[in-house]
C-alpha cells in the first residue's frame, strides 16, 4: 500500500497538487467566460498528469509514467483543443443567463467540499487512516464529484455541460491515482481513449443542436416533457 | 463449443457492420443486420443450455460467461433479431433512404455492445461496455434529426454519462477496498472482489454499492434517475426504442445484480436491498402517476418500462431463489413484450401520423391483426394472465411476502393494479372511443412489421401458460451462484 509509508516529502507534494487541482474546480465554478473554464480545465489535467508521474516516482509504479504522458497529451492538450475549435464556432463566449450567481455557486461548493471533507474523514477513521493523505485524496475526489454536479445543474450552456462531466471524471482520475496507483494499466488507457470518444460524440451533437435546435443553451430544450 | 458460440455472437453484429459500411447500398445493408441478428440470436439460443452451474472464462479472465450472463444475453439476442426484423418493415417509412447504412451500422453497434456488456468480467470493462452502449445509442436517437430527437439526444448522453460517472467512482471505490484485502494489483473479476468482500471494511463497500447502484441504476432507467428514458425511448425510431428498452436496460441491470451479491458476500446488512426496493417503488409510482396521465403513445410505453425495471429491481432487492427466478423471467418477459407494444405503437405513429395517445382511434377496425396483437400485448404488459409478466410478477411478490419487507410487495400489487387501469384506459380510448372528426385513416401495415409482433406474442403466451421445470432449475442455479442473498425475514438486524 503506497499511501502507508509515505515519506513526508512526497504527501505534502501529493496534498498541494490534490488542493490545488480543488482550487481550480472552484475557478470554473465561479468564472462566466467560457475560455477561462477550459484553461482551468487544462491546467488541472496538466496537474494530474504530473501527480500521476509522482505517484509512479515514489511509489515505484513505472507504467504510471505512461499514464502521466497521456493525461497530458489527451486531457491537457487535446481534449481543451477540441473544445476550443467547438468554442470558436458557436460563437459563445459565456454564460448569458446563469440559473444561479458564480458567487452563490461557489458558497454552495464550499458546502459540498465540508459534506466531502465529513464522508471521507469518517472512512479514513474506519480504515484508520485519518491525517494521511488518503482522506485527502477522498475529500478532493468526492468534492470535484459534487463540483462537477453542481456546474451541471446551474449552467445551461451545452459546453458548460461537457465541462462538467469532464470535471466529474478529472475527479475520480485524481483521486484514483493516489487512492489505487495498481490499478490496471489497460483499464486507465480505455477510460482515457473513452473520454476523447465522448468528447468528439459531444461535439458532433452540440452541432447538431446548433444546426436543427438552433441554440445549445439548455433552457430552450423544452419540448419534451410529461 | 461455449467459447466458439461467443465468438459468433460478437463476430456476427462485428462482421455486419464492416459489410454495411464496405456495401454502402441502403437496401442490402437491411439484410446484412438481418443475418447478423439471426446468427447472434441462434447462437445466444443456444447459450444457456450449454452454461449451467459452472462459469466459462475466456481471453485470459476478461470474458465470462455464467448462467446469469448467459439469460441476460439470450434477452438482448431475442429483442436485436425482432427489432432487426421490424426494421426491414418500418425504416423505409421514415424517408430516409441515403442513411440507411449508417442506421443499420450503427444499430448492429449498439447491439454488439449490450451483447458484450453482460460478459464482461472485470468490473472495469464491463463499466467501459455501458458507456459505449450510451455512445453509440445517441447518434440511433439522433437519427431522425427532428428538434426533438436531438434534445433527446442531449439529455440522453448528458444524463446518463453523469450518472455512469458515479458508477465509475464506486468502481474505483471497490476496486480500493479490495487492493487493502489483496495488494495493490489485480484484476477487478467479480469473483475476486466477492473474495474479498468479506474482508473489506463494510462502510466502503457500502458507499462503492450505493454509488454504483445509482450509476448503473440511471443506465437501467429507475427513478428519480429515469429522466432520460421517456424522452430517449420516445424519439428515437421504433426499432431503436425496442432495443433500448428490451435489450439496454436489462444489460444495465446485470451489473447491479452482480454487484449486489458482492456486497451479499459481505454480510454488509440490509441497507443495499432495501435501497433497490425503495428504488423499485418509487420507480413503481413514478410511472403509475405519469402513465394514468399519458398522452404520448411511445412515451406511453416508455414509462412502462420504468415500471418494468421497478419490478425487476424489487425481485432482485427481495432476493433469495423466488426473487432471483421472478427477476429473470420477467427479464425475458418484458425483453418479449416491450418489443411488441413498441412495434405496435410505431406502426400506428407512422399510419395515423401523430405520436399523441389522442390521435389514434378505432385501431381495431381500421388495422385488424395489427390491432388484435397490440390490444393482447397491452394486455400482456399489464400483468393479465394468461401471459408471462401475471407469472413473473406473481413470483415476485411472492418473493416480497416472505420478506421482512412485505410491506413493499403490498405497496407493488397496488400500484400494478393502478397502472393497470390506467394504461388499458388509453388503449380502450384508442380502440372503442368514436372520434368526433374522422380522418379515415386506411392502410395496412408492411408483413415485416406485423411478424415480429407475432414471434413475441406466442412464446409470450407460452411463457406465461408453462414454466418449464428446466428453467426454474436454471433460475435456482444463477440464485445459488449469485450467493442465495435475500431480505429474509429475521436474518436482518
Amino acid at each position: 500500500m503506497l499511501t502507508a509509508h509515505l515519506n513526508p516529502l512526497a504527501a505534502s507534494l501529493f496534498s498541494l497538487i490534490a488542493i490545488a487541482s480543488l482550487l481550480l474546480a472552484f475557478v470554473m465554478l465561479g468564472s462566466r467566460w467560457l475560455r477561462h473554464y477550459l484553461y482551468a480545465f487544462a491546467a488541472e489535467s496538466w496537474l494530474i498528469g504530473i501527480l500521476s508521474a509522482a505517484v509512479g516516482f515514489y511509489g515505484n509504479y513505472p507504467e504510471l509514467y505512461l499514464i502521466a504522458i497521456l493525461t497530458v497529451v489527451f486531457r491537457g492538450g487535446l481534449l481543451p483543443y477540441l473544445i476550443f475549435r467547438i468554442i470558436r464556432r458557436l460563437h459563445v463566449s459565456r454564460e448569458v443567463h446563469e440559473i444561479l450567481q458564480p458567487s452563490s455557486g461557489l458558497v454552495i461548493g464550499a458546502l459540498a467540499v465540508i459534506f466531502a471533507l465529513g464522508v471521507s474523514s469518517r472512512i479514513g477513521a474506519e480504515l484508520g487512516m485519518s491525517g494521511t493523505v488518503v482522506v485527502l485524496a477522498l475529500t478532493v475526489m468526492l468534492s470535484m464529484k459534487l463540483l462537477g454536479f453542481l456546474m451541471l445543474a446551474a449552467r445551461h450552456e451545452a459546453l458548460s455541460h461537457i465541462l462538467g462531466l469532464l470535471v466529474l471524471e478529472n475527479g475520480i482520475f485524481l483521486g484514483a491515482q493516489i487512492l489505487v496507483p495498481g490499478m490496471p494499466l489497460l483499464i486507465e488507457i480505455v477510460i482515457l481513449f473513452d473520454l476523447l470518444i465522448v468528447v468528439a460524440c459531444f461535439g458532433l451533437l452540440v452541432q447538431y443542436l446548433m444546426t436543427h435546435v438552433g441554440t445549445t443553451s439548455s433552457l430552450e430544450l423544452r419540448r419534451l416533457v410529461g | 463449443m461455449v467459447g466458439v458460440l461467443l465468438l459468433v455472437i460478437a463476430l456476427a453484429p462485428a462482421l455486419a457492420i464492416l459489410l454495411i459500411i464496405l456495401a454502402g447500398r441502403p437496401s442490402l445493408s437491411a439484410w446484412l443486420n438481418l443475418i447478423a441478428s439471426i446468427i447472434a440470436f441462434v447462437a445466444a439460443a443456444v447459450l444457456p443450455l450449454l452454461v449451467q452451474s459452472q462459469a466459462h472464462v475466456y481471453w485470459a479472465g476478461y470474458i465470462i460467461i455464467d448462467a446469469l450472463g448467459a439469460w441476460v444475453v439470450l434477452c438482448a439476442a431475442i429483442v436485436y433479431l425482432l427489432a432487426s426484423i421490424y426494421a426491414v418493415g418500418y425504416m423505409p417509412l421514415l424517408d430516409e433512404e441515403e442513411r440507411l447504412p449508417v442506421f443499420y451500422a450503427l444499430f448492429a453497434g449498439f447491439a454488439l455492445t449490450t451483447l458484450l456488456g453482460p460478459m464482461m468480467n472485470n468490473a472495469g470493462l464491463y463499466w467501459i461496455a455501458i458507456e459505449l452502449t450510451t455512445l453509440v445509442s445517441t447518434f440511433l436517437v439522433a437519427f431522425e434529426r427532428a428538434a426533438e430527437s436531438i434534445e433527446a439526444a442531449w439529455k440522453y448522453i448528458i444524463v446518463v454519462s453523469g450518472g455512469i460517472s458515479l458508477a465509475l467512482l464506486g468502481t474505483v471505490l471497490f476496486y480500493w477496498g479490495g487492493s487493502l484485502v489483496i495488494g495493490p494489483s489485480y484484476d477487478m473479476t467479480w469473483a475476486a472482489l466477492r473474495d474479498a468482500a468479506p474482508h473489506m471494511n463494510p462502510t466502503l463497500l457500502i458507499l462503492g454499492f450505493l454509488l454504483v447502484l445509482i450509476g448503473y441504476g440511471t443506465k437501467a432507467g429507475l427513478a428519480p434517475m429515469h429522466t432520460w428514458l421517456p424522452d430517449a425511448h420516445s424519439e428515437g425510431p421504433t426499432p431503436v426504442s425496442a432495443l433500448l428498452s428490451g435489450a439496454l436496460l436489462n444489460t444495465a441491470m446485470i451489473g447491479i445484480i452482480r454487484y449486489l451479491s458482492v456486497v451479499d458476500a459481505a454480510g454488509a446488512g440490509p441497507l443495499p436491498r432495501i435501497t433497490l426496493v425503495a428504488l423499485g417503488i418509487v420507480s413503481l409510482i413514478v410511472a403509475a402517476l405519469f402513465i394514468v396521465r399519458q398522452e404520448g403513445i411511445k412515451r406511453l410505453m416508455a414509462y412502462s418500462s420504468v415500471e418494468h425495471m421497478g419490478v425487476i429491481a424489487l425481485g432482485v432487492g427481495f432476493g433469495g431463489a423466488l426473487g432471483i427466478a421472478g427477476a429473470l423471467y420477467h427479464m425475458i418477459n418484458h425483453s418479449l413484450n416491450k418489443s411488441l407494444m413498441f412495434f405496435g405503437a410505431g406502426s400506428m405513429m407512422r399510419s395515423y401520423q401523430t405520436k399523441e395517445i389522442g390521435g389514434i382511434h378505432l385501431v381495431s377496425r381500421r388495422f385488424p391483426v395489427v390491432g388484435a396483437l397490440w390490444l393482447a400485448g397491452a394486455v400482456a404488459i399489464t400483468g393479465a394472465p394468461p401471459f408471462g409478466l401475471f407469472a413473473s410478477e406473481l413470483t415476485i411478490l411472492r418473493a416480497g411476502l416472505e420478506t421482512k419487507a412485505a410491506w413493499a410487495a403490498f405497496v407493488m400489487a397496488g400500484l400494478l393494479i393502478i397502472i393497470f387501469i390506467g394504461f388499458l384506459n388509453h388503449f380502450r380510448i384508442m380502440y372503442y372511443e368514436t372520434p368526433e372528426h374522422d380522418n379515415g385513416v386506411e392502410g395496412s401495415v408492411s408483413a415485416w412489421c406485423t411478424l415480429p409482433m407475432w414471434l413475441a406474442l406466442l412464446p409470450l403466451l407460452g411463457l406465461g401458460l408453462w414454466w418449464p421445470e428446466a428453467v426454474w432449475g436454471y433460475f435456482g442455479t444463477i440464485a445459488h451462484a449469485l450467493g442465495d442473498g435475500a431480505l429474509v425475514a429475521g436474518s436482518t438486524p
